[in-house]
């Protein structure tokens, strides 16, 4: 019989447990391909060239979705200057699933609606090991505030920084955010409140494809007027929640540096491996000190019978 | 008669019409006021002076808002692709063309059942008025104020927690 020294087996083993690695990532990986979104998931394209900053969206938001009377009126335009410590503009929270903030650029003033993006392949859901999280063939990303458990993790997740906490509940705080009104209006085929409200029609609601298009068509028809990019289009997988802007997007506090995967694509390779790592390794190791321990038990019983 | 019917689909409610409206020189003008409230909920409906508008911009400036839709001589390079020879349409009254809905599902379902339909983005009645409205009020240091040209309703100081179901103010908190 061929005797195998250590040394090769040590190869050996640690070569099969690559290859081991390599095809069990590889499987892995086709299986949790990008997804494109659904074919026909709704979308809203926002053209922040035409938003007044009239606040109507914040108030509709807040009628439809019964959220708690605002700290200040919807007409108080003084919340524009207002910022949270180091000088952040304002941001969702419990009582506001979308809030605009003003710009100060060059060209004048430029007012963004800020609220959730509704990501094709979304962070929040991936990292939410309760599975809270729900994307709709329509698009909206809900979530069941029954299963959520307020751990936060999807708050840290989520690339824009949307789901807001309810602080104020001392029992059972959970994670609050915009559902693009899912189940009072998208569900039955019907805009969110905020586009409806708007009387700049900032917001044009309709099929995620056909808005691409539209996006595509007036930065075409209007190259001067709009940079030539739709943010959100291809921003972390894609989002429902496009923007059209006439000032670079950096300017007007978007991230420009996400990139194009979806988020959970950074993390997937290692979270593959590790059902792997805890399968092999304990039994490959147990055998490596056992083997490492032969020599040492066989020398100790020939002392033994020396002796 | 065309602008009779204008008045009565913009205005829908009260609304003067210039007097002796079948003859030339009124045709040209059209309507002297149009109450506009298809939309009037949060706000009370606009009385737009359309005449003053008219005057204001000048004869033959129909096209400013109205598009192709008066036979008035266009300047927009990517309407003038198609609309070069276009002449007046049955109706000029911006609610016979842009939508009081928008972004219903039936909207949305008739557009993309309509494949050869160009004007794909074409924006809602609100819009419309707003961007034509607002856009122009904005380039001509104009009136830029919700109020100035609707009175808002109770409903609507409700709706934005405003006047008298404002908030009580609350003493600024942290930072």
């Amino acid at each position: 019989m061929k005797k195998i020294d250590r040394r090769k087996f040590l190869k050996g083993s640690l070569a099969g447990g690559m290859v081991a690695a390599a095809t069990g990532m590889h499987k892995n990986a086709s299986a949790a391909h990008s997804f494109e979104g659904y074919p026909d998931s709704m979308g809203v394209l926002v053209d922040l060239t035409k938003c007044v900053g009239c606040r109507t969206c914040e108030a509709a938001c807040n009628k439809e979705q019964g959220l708690p009377a605002p700290d200040r009126p919807f007409d108080d335009y003084s919340v524009f200057e207002e910022h949270r410590h180091g000088g952040l503009k304002r941001r969702t929270s419990e009582k506001a699933y979308t809030v605009v903030n003003r710009y100060d650029t060059e060209g004048g003033p430029v007012y963004r609606k800020f609220q959730c993006n509704h990501c094709n392949e979304p962070a929040c859901l991936t990292s939410c090991f309760v599975n809270a999280y729900t994307k709709t063939k329509e698009g909206a990303v809900i979530y069941n505030p029954k299963v959520c458990v307020g751990c936060r993790t999807c708050m840290i997740a989520c690339p824009f920084y949307v789901p807001a906490y309810s602080y104020s509940s001392p029992i059972n705080p959970i994670v609050r955010k915009c559902i693009m009104c899912y189940d009072t209006r998208l569900k039955f085929g019907k805009p969110p409140a905020c586009v409806e409200a708007c009387p700049q029609e900032v917001m044009t609601f309709g099929k995620r494809k056909d808005l691409v298009k539209i996006g595509h068509q007036k930065i075409r028809f209007q190259p001067e007027k709009y940079v030539d990019h739709i943010y959100g289009e291809h921003e972390v997988g894609g989002t429902s929640w496009m923007y059209l802007s006439s000032v670079p997007f950096e300017e007007l506090g978007f991230d420009t540096h996400l990139g194009t995967q979806p988020i959970l694509n950074y993390v997937k390779d290692f979270l593959a491996i590790v059902p792997m790592v805890l399968c092999i390794w304990p039994a490959l190791f147990t055998g490596f000190h056992l083997l490492a321990r032969r020599k040492e038990a066989r020398n100790s019983e020939e002392e033994q019978t020396e002796e | 008669m065309k602008w009779r019917r204008l008045g009565n689909v913009c205005g829908g409610a009260v609304f003067l019409l210039l007097a002796g409206m079948s003859t030339g020189p009124v045709f040209a003008q059209g309507p002297d006021m149009v109450i506009l409230d298809d939309m009037a909920q949060y706000y009370e409906p606009v009385e737009f002076n359309h005449t003053m508008h008219v005057d204001l911009l000048g004869d033959n400036s129909c096209a400013t808002c109205h598009h192709h839709t008066v036979g008035t001589p266009l300047v927009d390079k990517n309407c003038l692709r198609c609309h070069v020879g276009s002449t007046e349409t049955d109706s000029a009254a911006c609610r016979d063309c842009h939508s009081t809905k928008r972004f219903s599902a039936e909207y949305l379902a008739a557009l993309e059942k309509n494949i050869h339909l160009y004007h794909e983005d074409k924006p809602g009645l609100k819009g419309a008025f707003h961007q034509r409205c607002l856009g122009c009020h904005k380039e001509m240091d104009a009136a830029v104020n919700c109020e100035v040209c609707h009175a808002r309703t109770e409903a609507g100081d409700k709706f934005f927690y405003s006047g008298k179901y404002a908030p009580e103010p609350t003493a600024p908190k942290g930072h």
